[in-house]
C-alpha cells in the first residue's frame, strides 16, 4: 500500500509537548498524561487551561503539556487551585496530584476544596506509594506493602488501613463527580477517560467539584516489572479500590 | 488639608481592608484569627460588592496557598492573619518569594512564643524581615504607625508587590489594629489592573507561548542563578526605605521605635522636649528594607541611641548594623502582655540621657 493510502488512526495530541518524558519504564504517568492532553485537544481548553502541578513524580507535568501552569507547595495544590479559579473564574483549572501529595499531607486541602465545591478538576494518581523520594509508604500503600518505610509490609495496627479517598470525596457536598478509575489495561484506561472528560464537563457547566482517581503502577518502587505490576492492579488494588463512578449528581439531580 | 467630611473613624484593621480595595484588591482568603478578625470580616461583604471574591479558608496554611494561586495568575490578592497564623503562612512565603509571585499579607501582630496571648507585640521582627521561611529570600515589609498610615501603606504596597513581583508584608499589631483614628481615605489613579503581568499564568489565549511560575531550579547552576536574581532585586531595594525623623536635628539622643511603639515614643518626646530636654525620635517605615543610611548619618553626627522595641531586641540588631561603625544603641524593652504608657518610657529615656 503506498503511503497516500495510509490512514493516520493515532497521533500525540497538540496539548502534549513531544519530548521523551523523565517517567521510570513502565510507570502509568504518561498514559495519564496523555488522556488529559487528548481531552484538553477534544474539549478545545488548551488556551483557557491553568494548570496547578504539585510535588512528587509529576511536577514535571508542566513539561509535558502545553499549558500555562503554577507549581504548589506539597499538597496544597487543591488551595492554589481554588485562588487560581476564583481570581480567573472563566479559566479551566485541575489539579494533578499523587497520593502522598493528596491523601497525606494535603487532606485538608482537597477534602475542604471539594466541600466548597470549587469549579475545578482533580485527576488523582493512586500508586499506593511515594514514587519520587524513593519508595515510602504512602496512605493507599496496602495491607503486607512492602515499602522502604514498612520493611515488614505495612500493618493495620502499625499504620492504618489505606485511605480510599473518593469514596470519602463522593461523601462531601460540594462534590460533583467522583470516580475511581485503573490505567493497567485499555478497557480500563477507556473508561478512565471517560471519567475525565465527566469531571471537566462538570467545572465547565459550573456545577462543581470533579474528583477521579487512577489506579496506577509504580514498577520501580514496587520493584516488578511492568507487566507485574498490571496484574498488581488487577489482583491487589482493585478488590480494595473498587473502580466506578461513585457521585455524578447529573443522575443524583443537582447540588446547590 | 483635607474637609472634614471626607474624613472616616475607622479601626486600623479596617483601613487596611478599605486601603486593599482601594488599590482595586480582588481576592482575599482569610482564615479567623484575633486582633485582626475585622479584616476578613470587612473584605466578606465589601470586596464581594466590588466584584471581587472572598474565601474563608479550612486553615492559614491553605489560605496563603490560595493567595499564591491568585498572585501567580497576577490578580491583586491579599490575605491577613496574627503571629501564630502567618508563622503557618511561612511555606507559602517561601514558595511565593521563590516563584516571584506578587501578594500582600497582613500580620497584626500578637504576644509569642506559641500561643502566647492577643495582646499587642512586636515579637515577629525577625520572621518579617529576615525571611520567616525556608531558603535565603527577604520581602519587602512595612511597618505603618498610624491608622492613616496604614491605610496608605497598604495601598503602596499592592503597587510594589507587582512592580517588584515579591510578597510584601504589612506589620501591624494589636494597638494598631484596634485603634479607632479619623483619617482621609484616597483613590490611587491609574491602576492597570492588567499591566506588568506579562509574566503570569492567564491561559494561552491566542496561541502564545506557554508560561510557568514556579521555583523548582534543578538544571546545574539554575537555582545559583535564580537566587543571585533575587538577592540583585532585594539590593535594588535599598533606595526605597522610608523613615519618619521627629525633632532629631539637634536631639543628643534618638529613640529608634517602629510602628505603635514608634507612636508612643514620639508622645514621650513631645513631653521630654516641653521639658527642653534635647531627645528625637527614628521611626523606621520600611522595615526592611531598613532604612540604614538615614540612621547611619545621625550616628555620624554624635548622636546618641535607645532602641525600644515591644520585644526582647530584634529591630535592635539592624539598628546597630546600620550605626556599628561610629555608634552603639542602647535597649529598652518592653515585655509582651503589656501595653506601654509613653510614662513608662520616661525612666529609661531619662537614664540614658544622664548616662552621658
Amino acid at each position: 500500500m503506498s503511503e497516500m493510502n495510509e490512514k493516520l488512526v493515532f497521533d500525540r495530541p497538540d496539548s502534549v509537548i513531544d519530548r521523551p518524558t523523565h517517567y521510570c519504564p513502565g510507570c502509568h504517568h504518561g498514559i495519564a498524561h496523555r488522556l488529559v492532553g487528548e481531552l484538553l485537544d477534544e474539549m478545545d481548553l488548551t488556551e483557557k487551561t491553568l494548570m496547578v502541578t504539585s510535588i512528587g513524580c509529576s511536577v514535571f507535568l508542566y513539561n509535558y503539556l502545553n499549558a500555562d501552569a503554577v507549581e504548589a507547595p506539597h499538597g496544597r495544590a487543591p488551595a492554589v487551585a481554588t485562588g487560581v479559579k476564583r481570581a480567573r473564574p472563566d479559566s479551566f483549572v485541575f489539579t494533578y496530584q499523587g497520593d502522598g501529595d493528596l491523601a497525606s499531607i494535603g487532606m485538608a486541602e482537597i477534602m475542604h476544596a471539594a466541600n466548597r465545591g470549587e469549579k475545578m478538576s482533580v485527576v488523582f494518581v493512586n500508586n499506593t506509594v511515594y514514587g519520587m523520594t524513593g519508595g515510602q509508604m504512602a496512605p493507599t500503600t496496602m495491607i503486607g506493602q512492602v515499602t522502604t518505610t514498612t520493611p515488614a509490609g505495612r500493618c493495620q495496627t502499625h499504620e492504618g488501613a489505606p485511605i480510599r479517598m473518593t469514596e470519602i470525596i463522593a461523601s462531601l457536598g460540594g462534590t460533583a463527580f467522583a470516580a475511581r478509575g485503573a490505567l493497567n489495561t485499555v478497557a480500563n484506561i477507556k473508561k478512565s477517560r471517560k471519567y475525565l472528560k465527566k469531571a471537566f464537563e462538570f467545572q465547565l457547566n459550573g456545577t462543581g467539584f470533579g474528583f477521579v482517581e487512577l489506579l496506577s503502577g509504580c514498577p520501580t518502587n514496587w520493584k516488578m516489572t511492568a507487566l507485574a505490576a498490571n496484574e498488581r492492579i488487577k489482583d491487589e488494588m482493585i478488590p480494595y479500590f473498587p473502580l466506578g463512578v461513585y457521585k455524578d449528581v447529573s443522575e443524583e439531580g443537582g447540588v446547590c | 488639608m483635607s474637609k472634614k467630611n471626607d474624613r472616616i473613624f475607622v479601626k486600623g484593621n479596617e483601613a487596611i481592608a478599605r486601603g486593599a480595595l482601594a488599590a482595586k484588591c480582588k481576592c482575599f482568603f482569610g482564615y479567623p484569627i484575633t486582633p485582626q478578625n475585622d479584616i476578613p470580616e470587612y473584605m466578606s461583604s465589601e470586596i464581594i460588592k466590588a466584584g471581587g471574591d472572598f474565601v474563608q479558608a479550612e486553615s492559614e496554611v491553605a489560605a496563603a496557598n490560595m493567595l499564591l494561586g491568585a498572585g501567580a495568575s497576577g490578580v491583586r490578592a491579599m490575605t491577613s492573619s496574627s503571629s501564630p497564623g502567618i508563622a503557618l503562612k511561612q511555606e507559602a512565603i517561601s514558595y511565593m518569594a521563590g516563584s516571584e509571585i506578587p501578594a500582600v499579607i497582613v500580620n497584626m501582630n500578637r504576644g509569642g512564643p506559641g500561643l502566647g496571648d492577643i495582646g499587642p507585640a512586636q515579637g515577629d521582627y525577625y520572621q518579617s524581615t529576615r525571611g520567616g521561611g525556608h531558603g535565603d529570600y527577604r520581602h519587602f515589609t512595612f511597618g505603618p504607625g498610624t491608622v492613616q498610615e496604614a491605610y496608605d501603606l497598604t495601598i503602596k504596597a499592592f503597587d510594589i508587590a507587582f512592580k517588584q513581583r515579591t510578597p510584601v508584608l504589612i506589620l501591624g499589631d494589636a494597638i494598631l489594629g484596634q485603634m479607632k483614628e479619623p483619617i482621609t481615605p484616597w483613590l490611587p489613579e491609574n491602576i492597570d489592573e492588567e499591566a506588568g503581568r506579562d509574566w503570569a499564568v492567564t491561559g494561552r489565549t491566542g496561541g502564545r507561548e506557554k508560561r510557568l511560575v514556579k521555583s523548582l531550579f534543578l538544571e546545574e547552576g539554575a537555582l545559583a542563578e535564580q537566587n543571585r536574581h533575587l538577592q540583585a532585586k532585594y539590593d535594588s531595594w535599598k533606595s526605597m526605605t522610608e523613615a519618619e525623623q521627629f525633632e532629631t536635628e539637634d536631639a543628643d539622643l534618638i529613640l529608634c521605635a517602629y510602628g505603635s511603639i514608634g507612636r508612643i515614643a514620639k508622645s514621650a518626646v513631645r513631653k521630654f522636649r516641653k521639658d527642653g530636654k534635647k531627645v528625637g525620635l527614628f521611626r523606621p517605615i520600611t522595615l526592611y528594607p531598613f532604612p540604614s543610611d538615614e540612621l547611619k548619618e545621625l550616628a555620624e553626627q554624635g548622636k546618641r541611641f535607645l532602641t525600644i522595641e515591644h520585644n526582647l531586641g530584634q529591630m535592635l540588631d539592624d539598628v546597630r548594623l546600620a550605626i556599628r561603625t561610629v555608634a552603639d544603641s542602647d535597649f529598652y524593652p518592653i515585655y509582651p502582655g503589656n501595653l506601654p504608657t509613653p510614662d513608662e518610657l520616661e525612666e529609661p529615656i531619662l537614664k540614658c540621657l544622664e548616662g552621658k
